[in-house]
């Protein structure tokens, strides 16, 4: 895995970039969520399509989970990139707190789903062949605090995730920091020279 | 005041080798992971009505404990919003006054309306709508007389269900609720839907309005058929002797990848058990005493549908003679109280199928595990309500 932080020779003003891998952990995070989020919201409300839908989100969760646990330890192995100096001391509590709170959702929400349908004594089958085992025990009343807990968490997810999104689009867009390049890929070189 | 009672459709549970039960309000219990359970269709309030200017009068929501002691208007033996009541109290060591039973809802309303004996002293127990409206609490399924009889039905029709779950080495289980119809009533979601509409009492008269019924037919000819062909084959005496049948579709796929339409049913082998009582619990109480003097079985049957069959229709039946495959011998030998881990905590989920048994395209199966999912959840949250049928109290 590459250790070499992109973007070190830019100019002072540009802010340095994640690594290769941490950005594309994280775009391939944010696919996985937001498509999770939006199938898990449809099919409890579709009935046509709950069936189908619910094996697809099961097995995005479990990729979810996956590629999350991965994601971990590239965290834990390759430290982010500095802030560009238009965060605040107060804001970079928020910045440091919410990035917890999103790694926690994101573990915590594929985890209770699996625990959940164990707790229905349910067979955990994802991607159509692979059965996963259950992790919780085949009881009613454990299903039901799993059950509602999934529901919170994902609006939980939905919240935090409209934050990220918001600071980083105010910070890029309304003070011109580039914060968004630090996560971006450029096509081309001309990028760069955004002023 | 509240109380819950269970009115399953689809209900109950069997294995092989494990317990089984059946019919409104429940029963049953299995071992760990063998199965039974009932699917709650809906959870009433049991309202008390009192004379204005009762004490109980302008309380809005009371205790149940605020009955003990209390006279009480109620139903006849039998009636299920008595039996509810009584075992509700029962359970919450309540003792009521003296009771005075009368007939009929309506007679009910009138007595507590009159001051029936002597005083303003009795309230009545009745169940009450979510909307609203007073309605008894048992017997309010889809197949009451009030909503056969605008399909010209003359028979009574009696759905009770079967659900099964078979485990697998591996892990993998194939869950399956049946039904003692020949066809199901619908072959949409939508068109179920409009049905219960449909079906709604009138607030006039308390019972189905005739024309919103005929419109309903008219827009939905399928359930017109079926609901003919289910009156042509009344419901057997019992459960042990009754055939149940997976009403959907599905695909048998052999391991090379062939898929083979198929809809399974359980013919009964066990003959029909005289019925000693007549009361509200007469099928449980016959299920009970069959079971404990001998295995109940059932052959499973899979009915292979022809090219020219429709799979994604449930109100139409398959010609008769489609070849059908003895599959195996379904024998129960014991039957427990639904209790915690039993049957009582299964959601019968049609989709629930292992490798080789596949869903066809009929719009039901979906939906269907779409709302037992939903149910399941509400069910999982509600508070328990006591078993509708105790085994051990069923007389030899």
């Amino acid at each position: 895995m590459s250790t070499e932080i992109e973007g070190t020779s830019a100019t002072a003003s540009t802010p340095h970039k994640f690594t290769a891998p941490s950005r594309i952990f994280h775009w391939l995070t944010a696919i996985l969520i937001f498509a999770a989020l939006f199938i898990g919201f449809t099919m409890v409300n579709w009935l046509a399509g709950y069936a189908a839908l619910r094996v697809i989100h099961m097995s995005i969760g479990a990729l979810i989970l996956l590629v999350v646990i991965l994601r971990i330890v590239n965290r834990a192995r390759h430290h982010p990139p500095a802030w560009p100096p238009t965060i605040g001391r107060l804001e970079g509590k928020a910045v440091i707190w919410s990035e917890r709170a999103l790694y926690a959702l994101l573990l915590a929400q594929p985890l209770v789903g699996w625990a959940m349908v164990s707790a229905s004594g349910t067979p955990v089958r994802v991607f159509g062949v692979l059965r996963l085992p259950p992790i919780a025990p085949s009881n009613i009343d454990v299903f039901s605090v799993l059950r509602e807990a999934h529901s919170i968490l994902a609006y939980l997810l939905v919240a935090v995730v409209a934050a990220h999104v918001s600071a980083v689009l105010a910070h890029s867009i309304v003070l011109s920091d580039g914060m968004l390049r630090r996560m971006t890929f450029h096509i081309g070189r001309r990028e760069r020279s955004k002023i | 005041m509240c109380a819950s009672a269970a009115l399953p459709r689809f209900a109950k549970s069997l294995r092989p080798g494990g317990e089984r039960q059946h019919h409104s309000s429940i029963l049953s219990k299995i071992e760990l992971r063998k199965h039974l359970a009932a699917v709650r269709l809906r959870t009433d309030r049991l309202v008390l009505f009192a004379p204005v200017g009762h004490a109980l009068a302008r309380r809005g929501r009371a205790p149940l404990a605020v009955l003990a002691g209390q006279e009480l208007v109620l139903r006849e033996r039998g009636s299920i919003t008595r039996e509810v009541l009584e075992q509700a109290m029962a359970a919450a060591d309540i003792q009521p006054g003296a009771i005075v039973e009368v007939q009929t809802r309506e007679g009910v309303r009138e007595a507590v309306a009159v001051h029936v004996a002597d005083d303003h002293r009795r309230p009545a127990a009745e169940a009450q709508r979510p909307d609203g409206r007073w309605m008894e609490l048992g017997g309010s399924g889809i197949f009451r007389p009030e909503v056969t009889a605008p399909f010209g039905l003359k028979a009574p029709v009696l759905a009770w269900g079967l659900g099964l779950a078979f485990g697998f080495p591996g892990g993998a289980q194939w869950r399956t609720a049946m039904l003692n119809l020949p066809v199901f009533p619908d072959n949409s979601a939508q068109g179920f839907y409009d049905r219960l509409l449909a079906s709604k009492p009138s607030p006039d008269t308390g019972k189905p309005d005739p024309k919103v019924m005929a419109a309903f037919l008219a827009e939905h000819p399928e359930t017109a058929k079926a609901m003919k062909i289910i009156g042509q084959s009344p419901p057997s005496p019992g459960f042990a002797d009754s055939t149940f049948r997976s009403l959907n579709t599905f695909y048998f796929v052999s391991e090379s990848g062939t898929r083979t339409p198929v809809r399974w049913s359980l013919m009964p082998v066990t003959p029909p058990a005289p019925r000693n009582s007549s009361g509200p619990n007469a099928l449980f109480d016959a299920l009970v005493r069959q079971i404990r003097s001998g295995p109940l079985q059932w052959t499973l049957m899979l009915t292979v549908g022809a090219p020219s069959d429709p799979l994604d229709d449930a109100t139409v039946p398959w010609p008769a003679d489609r070849r059908a495959i003895d599959a195996g011998t379904l024998i129960l030998t014991s039957i427990e109280t639904e209790h915690p881990g039993n049957a009582r905590d299964i959601n019968f989920d049609p989709l629930v199928l292992p490798p080789g048994i596949e869903r066809s395209d009929d719009p039901l199966l979906s939906p269907r595990s779409a709302v037992y999912a939903a149910s399941y959840r509400v069910r999982a949250r509600e508070p328990k309500s006591p078993p509708a049928v105790n085994v051990d109290e069923v007389a030899m």
